[in-house]
């Protein structure tokens, strides 16, 4: 198929077959998430700090973890090290480039897991309603009612700090808006028509919530997610920055700030880079994250 | 849920039938229930901490007879539930048990640390409000002109920078570079102690003992921290003024108005603005909850005594009494706050009926 020709089947105004009309609608999507120059510019961060993640090998210039005491507190370009060395002589760019890698590492999981904790219990409240409703939605008031960073310290020291416990702290204070989308979408869909056609055919609630309702309410959960990318960047920093997130000699950004806080007055570049790291790729998502709504929810565009 | 299918109790009810008692209830009800699961969840918590209680308080050397004493003592024997109301019945008169690390009771420690969170937070939100709702108004006054963009980059901004860098920043740039402000800390070295305190707000203290030099320190001190956090609560403020406004200039009683031949003032702040001051309370109501909570790394940078520091020492210290104490006072505040916006809401807005 050539280039024209598979532009035109991506955009005909008549599709023959489902998969012809799934494509054509990503692809409408995608030509207007193009047309928005910050989204665009978002995406590419983002697809420059997933690789440097991915290639962290290949770019750093020396190991992450390697000290060199005699070359300590260098300024950035001195000695070769493009942005100078920490307290213990390590390299602030290598240290960076390895530090993505948790930074995605945690929003990852955190994306999948919090979305996914809300989604079971918002759709299982929203279908079920009655008594385990009311239930489940005042025990989703109650943690939104929390403060999250608070909530998040509270979590961090019952389960010990370290990255895998951060995550299930911020997760656990993440799902409460999940849940409340997913039931609200719920709400609309039960009792419309296909799935009292689907009930009538026999099919359990497990199976029309998971194979019916789910799949309607990713796309408000999608976006919602995107926009709590930097949120969740900035807690698991900050978490970081507390000394309860990854702990040293981990190349955590967050924690790399709290090393450099010492030196801030003398040797600027140790606190400041890995915090301009963290604000860039938190930027990225937002800019990302803004964009993705107006393509896939006009309503609220603009809002 | 009962009420979908009972017939309309209301049909025929007198108009002056009030309704806000059972609306009251209601919400009293909320409220004590969203309480009573704070304090679960603390409670939790506390229980499943791999921290032994009865070994932080007598340390590891004690006998086996001590531990068992302590460990009757603290109530450890009796039902999970039991220990629940036992919780819940302390931290209502105010008891939340005593602090390992300052030796103090936690409500003590608590009634001291929080007047300097207060202040923080007071002064934060005051610059938020001031500057974020006009730069809001205008916003959308004035859409997609340059100061539409300004506020938008404003808020962009905002919702991406971590905090505690730009706390960081703030202080290389303007207390080690420029010198304009004070470092870290409330107050410097040489003005401790002079003023008495009466309300722990250092800069109330200062003024009504009339000492300006202490004022004019204790303002340099908070002057950097507060523009943080102000700047933090006015990216929200001006993102939700701005909404808010678009929503109610769009609205065709603003073209009556207009058509009227109203000055555009008259039409923006006479007409438009009154109508969102509810919606915008209660956005300015979840701005300084926000700000309670946010504190936490702002007064790690700027070693300020508050409540957000407190905690976190004290979990580094692995004092869990106070943490947990901490954390119910800030939730209860943030719930509170929560309530009083949403009842604002209900009761004064006669959209929301």
């Amino acid at each position: 198929m050539t280039q024209t020709s598979l532009r035109a089947w991506l955009l005909t105004d008549a599709p023959q077959s489902r998969r012809q009309a799934t494509a054509a609608a990503w692809y409408s999507g995608w030509l207007k998430l193009r047309g928005n120059t910050l989204a665009m510019l978002g995406l590419i961060v983002l697809v420059v700090v997933i690789l440097a993640a991915l290639c962290a090998p290949l770019l750093a210039t020396q190991s992450p973890f390697a000290q060199d005491l005699g070359a300590r507190l260098l300024a950035p370009g001195e000695q070769g090290h493009v942005f100078g060395t920490d307290s213990l002589g390590r390299d602030i760019w290598s240290r960076l480039v390895y530090g993505a890698r948790i930074s995605l590492y945690i929003v990852a999981l955190v994306a999948v897991v919090a979305p996914l904790l809300g989604l079971i219990i918002g759709t299982v409240a929203g279908y079920a309603g009655g008594v385990l409703d009311v239930v489940l939605m005042r025990f989703t008031d109650i943690f939104l009612a929390f403060p999250r960073l608070i909530l998040a310290l509270a979590f961090v020291a019952a389960l010990g700090a370290g990255i895998e416990n951060a995550v299930l702290a911020i997760s656990l204070t993440a799902w409460p808006p999940y849940a409340r989308i997913a039931r609200a979408e719920t709400l609309t869909i039960r009792n419309s028509d296909f799935i009292h056609a689907i009930k009538l055919q026999g099919a359990g609630p497990i199976r029309i919530i998971m194979r019916h309702v789910w799949p309607l309410c990713i796309s408000s959960l999608v976006i919602r997610v995107t926009l709590d990318m930097a949120g969740i960047i900035l807690t698991a920093a900050g978490l970081g920055f507390l000394g309860l997130g990854a702990q040293p000699p981990s190349p955590e950004w967050g924690a790399m700030v709290s090393e450099g806080r010492k030196y801030i007055l003398d040797y600027w570049w140790v606190a400041t880079i890995p915090g301009l790291a963290i604000f860039t790729i938190s930027l990225a998502f937002n800019l990302l994250g803004d964009g993705l709504r107006d393509v896939l929810d006009p309503k609220e565009a603009g809002k | 849920m009962s009420q979908d299918n009972a017939p309309a109790p209301y049909a025929r009810r007198s108009r002056f039938a009030p309704r806000w008692p059972r609306k009251l209830l209601g919400t009293l009800l909320t409220i004590a229930v969203t309480l009573l699961g704070l304090l679960f969840v603390t409670f939790m918590i506390g229980r499943v901490i791999p921290i032994d209680p009865v070994l932080a308080v007598i340390g590891e050397r004690a006998t086996q007879a001590q531990y068992d004493a302590v460990f009757l003592e603290l109530g450890l024997d009796k039902p999970l539930l039991q220990q629940f109301l036992i919780y819940v019945n302390d931290v209502l008169h105010g008891d939340f048990g005593r602090s390992i690390r300052t030796g103090q009771l936690v409500s003590e420690d608590i009634k001291r640390v929080f007047p300097a969170t207060l202040e923080l937070a007071t002064l934060g939100t005051l610059i938020g409000v001031f500057i974020g709702v006009p730069l809001g108004v205008l916003a959308a006054v004035y859409r997609d002109s340059w100061i539409d963009q300004l506020a938008r980059l404003v808020g962009l901004v905002g919702y991406s920078m971590p905090i505690f860098w730009m706390g960081l920043v703030g202080l290389l740039v303007f207390y080690g570079i420029l010198g304009w402000v004070e470092g870290p800390g409330r107050l410097g070295v040489f003005y401790q102690g002079i003023v008495p305190e009466r309300t722990g707000l250092l800069l109330v203290d200062a003024l009504i003992a009339g000492d300006w030099t202490v004022f004019k320190d204790a303002f340099s001190h908070i002057v950097l921290p507060a523009s943080l956090l102000g700047y933090f609560s006015l990216a929200y403020i001006s993102r939700m003024t701005r909404s808010f406004m678009l929503e109610q200039l769009s609205a065709e009683y603003i073209t009556t108005a207009r058509v009227k031949g109203l000055s555009e003032w008259d039409v923006v702040w006479r007409h438009a603005f009154r109508n969102i001051r509810i919606q915008l309370v209660t956005v300015i109501a979840l701005a300084y909850a926000n700000l309670l909570e946010g504190s936490v790394l702002t007064e790690i940078i700027f070693a300020w005594p508050g409540i957000g520091q407190y905690i976190t020492t004290s979990l580094l210290a692995n004092d869990m009494n106070s943490v947990l104490g901490g954390t119910v006072v800030i939730g209860s505040i943030f719930v509170g706050l929560n309530i009083f916006s949403d009842l604002l809401y209900r009761f004064f807005d006669p959209r929301a009926k």
